[in-house]
Formats: C-alpha cells, sequence, structure tokens
C-alpha cells in the first residue's frame, strides 16, 4: 500500500483562502516510510520468489510514482481512481480491493509524511480484520512464523505472529544504503509491466478538512555570546523557565 | 458529553499521557459530561481523579498484563459502548497510534490524529490537527456521530483539575485467539535513561559531533539537565548512536520543553520533527546554520568548547539551585 507525498524539501501553501494545499511547483515522491517497505517486498520476492503488487489510491498524476515502483522491481500496480479525501475513505477502497485477494503480506507505511494519518492501514486492518503490527522496524520469518519487532516508548518490542499480515513499516525494515533506485533496465521493463485502474467505490468521508494555517512565526533568535554562557542559564531559567 | 480515554500506564501508575488525555477530556466533557478512564492493571487509579477523570475502569485480567493491541481495541470499545462516550482519546504514543485506529474502525468513528486544540465546536465537532509535518495547522470537521481522537504530545498540558472519581474493576470480553494472534515474546529497553517520549529537555547533536567517541560530553549534559539523549539521521544512518535516537521527519517527532540542538545545521527534514518543542536553544560554530532561524537562543561557538563550560556553569547553577 503506496502512499505519495510531496518531497520532504517541500514549501507547503494554501491557495483558494488557505482551503487548499497548493500543489504548485510541488514534486511528488513515494512516501519516505513507505520505501522501506518496498525495500523489504523486493528483498522477499527476490529470496523466495514471491510475486509484489503494490496499490495506490490516488489521481493519474502520481501514475510516474507507480512506474518507477515498478521499475524498481514490482509486478504489478494497481491504482484506484480517487482524490483521497480522508483516511476513512481511503482505507474503504483498500479494504475494498483486499476482499477478494489473498495477499500473504501487506506491507504499509506507519504515516504518510503530508497529512500526517498514521490512520490508513490500521483502519484498513480493522475493517479486513487482518492481524496488524504498527511501526515495524524489523520482520523475520522462521519456519511458518513471523517475529516482528515493532518501536515502542524508550526501545523495541518483538512479536510473534504467522500470515497473512497487515504491517506499518518505517525504518528499520531495511538499511538505508539498502534503498534502491530504479536502473535502465528495470524503467524499461516496467513499460510492459501491468497498471491496472480501478474505479473507487461508494463511500462518504469521515473528516473534511476546512481551512489551513501557518504555525505562528518564531520570534528572532536571542543569541548569547559563547564567553558569557551565565547569562544564557539566566535566560533558560528566569525567562524560558525551563530549568 | 461523555469522553473515555485510553490511559496507559508506568509500572502501574498513570503516565503523563494519561494526565494530559485526562485534563484535555476534562475540557471537552464540561459539566454535565463525564470522563471515564480505561486502565490495565493500573495501582494508582486516584492519580487520574486529580485531573478530573470521574471514573476509572481498570481491567486486572491478567491476559491484559502485556499489551496486545486488537485487545486492548476491543476493551475500549466495549468500554465506550457501557459508558455511552462519544469520544475517546488516546496518546501519541507507541501502544496509543496502535490502538487508536483500530479502534477507530472498531467503532465506525472518525479517526482524527496530530489533535492540538479542543473544539471550536462541537456539533459539528471542529478541531485544529498538525498537518505537512507541524508546517500547516488544518481545521477538520468530524461528520460521524463517534470519533476516536489522537491528541498530540505535550500540545495540551496538565491541567489538575480535582473531582471524586471512583474506580471499579471492568472485564472486558476477549476471546483467547485474539491473544493468540500476535504474542509479545520479549522487549528491550534502554534502563536507566529518561527515554525520549517523556523527556521535559531533549540534548541532540548531529554530524558537526566528528565522532561517536565525542557524545561523553553529550551524555554528561543531558545527565546534568535529566534529559534524554537524541541525535540528526546522519547520525543514527552512520551507527553513531541507535536508531532510536533519531528525531525528524522519518524518525522521532518529539516536543519536549527544551531542544537542545548541538552541531545540528536545521535541515527542513529536521525540524519538522523538533518544532513543536516549546523552547528550542542552538549551539552551531556557523552563524548561518539555518537552525538558528528556528531557535529562541543560541550560542554560535565551538560545541567541543561551548559544550564542556555549559556543563561546568550548569552544574555550579544546579548546586545552587
Ligand atoms: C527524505 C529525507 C528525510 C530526512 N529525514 C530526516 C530526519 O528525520 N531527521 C534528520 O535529522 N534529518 C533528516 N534528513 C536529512 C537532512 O536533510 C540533513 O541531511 C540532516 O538533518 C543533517 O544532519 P546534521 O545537521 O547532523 O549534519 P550537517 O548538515 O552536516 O550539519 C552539521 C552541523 O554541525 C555544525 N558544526 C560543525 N562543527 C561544529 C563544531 N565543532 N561545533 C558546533 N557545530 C559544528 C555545522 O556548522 C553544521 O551546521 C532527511 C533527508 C531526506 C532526503
Ligand atoms: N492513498 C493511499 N493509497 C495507498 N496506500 C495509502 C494511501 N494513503 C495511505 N496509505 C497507506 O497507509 C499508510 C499510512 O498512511 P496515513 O494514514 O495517510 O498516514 C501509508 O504509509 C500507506 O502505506
Amino acid at each position: 500500500m503506496l502512499s505519495v507525498v510531496p518531497d520532504t524539501t517541500s514549501k507547503i501553501n494554501f491557495t483558494d483562502d488557505n482551503t487548499r494545499f497548493d500543489k504548485t511547483g510541488i514534486q511528488y515522491v513515494m512516501n519516505p516510510h513507505d520505501e522501506f517497505g518496498l525495500t523489504k517486498a523486493m528483498q522477499i520476492k527476490e529470496s523466495t520468489g514471491a510475486e509484489l503488487h503494490v496499490v495506490h489510491v490516488g489521481p493519474q498524476a502520481f501514475e510516474p510514482v507507480m512506474r518507477k515502483v515498478l521499475a524498481i522491481g514490482a509486478d504489478k500496480a494497481f491504482r484506484i481512481d480517487m482524490e483521497p479525501g480522508d483516511s476513512y475513505t481511503t482505507a474503504v477502497q483498500l479494504a475494498n480491493f483486499l476482499k477478494d485477494k489473498d495477499y500473504d503480506l501487506i506491507i504499509a507505511g506507519k504515516e504518510s509524511l503530508d497529512y500526517n494519518g498514521n490512520a490508513v492501514h490500521g483502519l484498513v486492518a480493522a475493517m479486513t480484520g487482518l492481524r496488524f503490527v504498527n511501526a515495524v522496524m524489523g520482520l523475520d520469518f522462521e519456519g511458518d512464523k513471523v517475529k516482528v519487532t515493532r518501536e515502542i516508548e524508550g526501545g523495541k518490542e518483538i512479536l510473534e505472529t504467522r500470515l497473512p499480515l497487515l504491517i506499518g513499516g518505517q525504518k528499520g525494515l531495511v538499511k538505508e544504503e539498502e534503498l534502491r533506485i530504479p536502473n535502465m533496465r528495470g524503467i524499461m521493463m516496467a513499460r510492459k509491466k501491468p497498471l491496472e485502474v480501478i474505479p473507487p467505490v461508494e463511500a462518504t468521508q469521515a473528516v473534511e478538512f476546512l481551512r489551513y494555517e501557518k504555525p505562528p512565526a518564531k520570534s528572532a533568535v536571542k543569541l548569547v555570546d559563547k564567553d558569557n554562557l551565565d547569562e544564557l542559564i539566566d535566560l533558560l531559567h528566569n525567562e524560558a523557565k525551563v530549568i | 458529553m461523555n469522553i473515555l480515554i485510553f490511559a496507559e500506564n508506568n509500572q502501574g501508575k498513570p503516565n503523563k499521557t494519561a494526565k494530559e488525555l485526562a485534563s484535555y477530556a476534562r475540557a471537552l466533557a464540561g459539566d454535565g459530561g463525564s470522563v471515564t478512564a480505561l486502565g490495565f492493571g493500573l495501582q494508582s487509579p486516584e492519580d487520574l481523579y486529580a485531573y478530573g477523570v470521574d471514573k476509572v475502569l481498570n481491567v486486572d485480567d491478567a491476559r491484559f498484563g502485556t499489551f496486545n493491541a486488537m485487545a486492548y481495541a476491543l476493551a475500549l470499545q466495549q468500554a465506550a459502548e457501557k459508558t455511552g462516550a462519544g469520544v475517546v482519546l488516546t496518546g501519541q504514543s507507541a501502544d496509543g497510534q496502535y490502538v487508536g485506529p483500530l479502534l477507530g474502525g472498531l467503532l465506525g468513528a472518525a479517526y482524527v490524529t496530530q489533535v492540538v486544540s479542543l473544539p471550536e465546536s462541537t456539533e459539528p465537532m471542529v478541531l485544529k490537527r498538525k498537518s505537512f509535518s507541524n508546517k500547516a495547522i488544518a481545521t477538520v470537521k468530524i461528520d460521524t456521530d463517534k470519533a476516536v481522537l489522537n491528541l498530540a504530545k505535550n500540545s495540551y498540558g496538565l491541567h489538575e483539575n480535582p473531582v471524586d472519581g471512583s474506580t471499579e474493576s471492568f472485564a472486558p470480553q476477549v476471546d483467547d485467539a485474539v491473544f493468540d494472534d500476535i504474542r509479545s515474546v520479549r522487549v528491550e529497553k534502554a534502563t536507566g535513561k529518561v527515554p525520549l517520549s517523556d523527556a521535559e529537555i531533549i540534548v541532540s547533536a548531529g554530524r558537526g559531533l566528528k565522532g561517536p567517541e565525542n557524545w561523553g560530553m553529550i551524555e554528561e549534559l543531558a545527565d546534568v539537565l535529566g534529559a534524554a539523549t537524541a541525535c540528526s539521521k546522519p547520525v543514527a544512518d552512520m551507527g553513531w548512536r541507535p536508531h532510536t535516537e533519531h528525531v525528524g521527519q522519518t524518525g522521532k517527532q518529539v516536543a519536549p520543553n527544551l531542544y537542545i540542538a548541538i552541531g545540528i545545521s536545521g535541515a527542513i527534514q529536521h525540524l519538522a520533527g523538533v518544532n513543536s518543542s516549546k523552547h528550542i536553544l542552538v549551539i552551531n560554530i556557523d552563524p548561518e546554520a539555518p537552525f538558528f532561524k528556528a531557535a529562541d537562543y543560541g550560542v554560535v561557538g565551538d560545541a567541543f568548547e561551548v559544550v564542556p563550560k555549559f556543563i561546568e556553569k550548569l552544574k555550579a547553577f544546579k548546586a545552587e539551585h
């Protein structure tokens, strides 16, 4: 399950009286958390011969990102043709898509880095009844058991479960240097791979985004001379009241 | 309005997240409404009365002794039905973010995360949430009868509001099969250190520190301040520090009272994870470092000179106060 988001360096602006996100000049990329998941999926595909599919709920404009995923090595892509309105309607589409499939492992990211919902994958789990682990930073197979490492406050927890399984993946799932970029051969092959467009099912939004604002601007920094750290301590104690 | 909160605990004591949820819930419930907390093995439920919780439902079934997301979500669902709660609150913690969407799905309720304000209206419910990695705040309207809200950490704060509370034990009906589906094997936690998630002060360092051997002074500074340690992404990627310390857009999002950034340039992805901090202090050798634009306090200087001096001064200050 792949989410497509503005590049992390994007300047965020709004139009139409601050009611809509301004897409002008925005470069869209694969959600970074999903990139770790995709790489993990590629590794599993390579070691087991599994078939790898990718599904995205989104407009045609994001197809280049899906072609990129095919170029990296996915076998088939599905695009559910809808502009996602909220986590709930997106999850309804994905749960409906999964209804007549029998995937062993479904990898999502723990969070999309645009609306920071941290929601879609968990909602899909509740809607489909799939076993679900969130914030996954490790996944290992031992026979028919799956060892899943999830991040918890101040550490990690190792869980044991089995397939089929839905995970919300993140950093740690694979190493940074294992992330992949498409090569020429992959790009050529991707052109011939199927990208199926599926019409959305009816669903009413649970949440509407009415308007946006920027967080209040910071006032200018107070610089303290490096030879006058007493002043810094005074500011932290008396002004900020943090020490 | 009747409200239910998922009250997480630390060795039986309600943790800070639970108290913040209680504070928010009390304000949202108003005078006519009730605030119920569902806890698992709480030993001092009365700690929550101080923050406005009228009733604590305490689960003492041993099967719930270890966190299990689906089992907890089912328990919360049953508690919500029992108390007629229209809103259920979960915290921005590993367990809260795991249970939240499951519960939203089970209740057929809207699940709204990153909530930073009380609703400006309750019918319909309209409230603010952070979006675009803290680069914007969105006002959203909830169109379902019920809602599960995930409150952004340190966004509402702790507000004492003592009430005459009571506690009763609660026995959720959850099949053994749910517990067997996903079992906890073990937990690995760094002991004796302040966890990043609960820290009031965070001391964070970046590539400017040159190498892992130089972290001694960072840890010492953290010790003096009772702070947690964190780092920038490349520092974790190079293995200088554990990945659990990586903060930023793709790492942990933190919102302490004071965030101290040492030898970190202040890239947009780093800022996205830390700019909800109440106060930011930057120590950097380069006066042009972008982090100074996001800082409240700054020292331009060599960390290897400034940090040891700062530690000495702080020790003297602490000795007096
Ligand atoms: C998709 C994506 C996601 C990302 N997510 C994150 C994220 O979540 N978190 C994150 O941190 N980064 C993230 N990054 C990386 C980010 O863009 C920066 O590369 C990174 O934050 C830089 O780390 P740094 O500040 O430690 O190092 P640098 O940028 O190298 O900065 C080092 C700083 O140390 C200062 N310095 C040097 N010597 C000294 C000295 N002796 N004393 C004091 N100061 C000194 C320098 O002036 C400089 O400002 C992401 C990047 C991408 C592309
Ligand atoms: N439009 C989408 N299409 C497919 N998967 C999605 C979509 N939006 C979110 N997801 C998946 O759900 C995860 C969590 O997203 P979110 O709830 O938006 O933070 C993402 O990392 C994706 O794996």
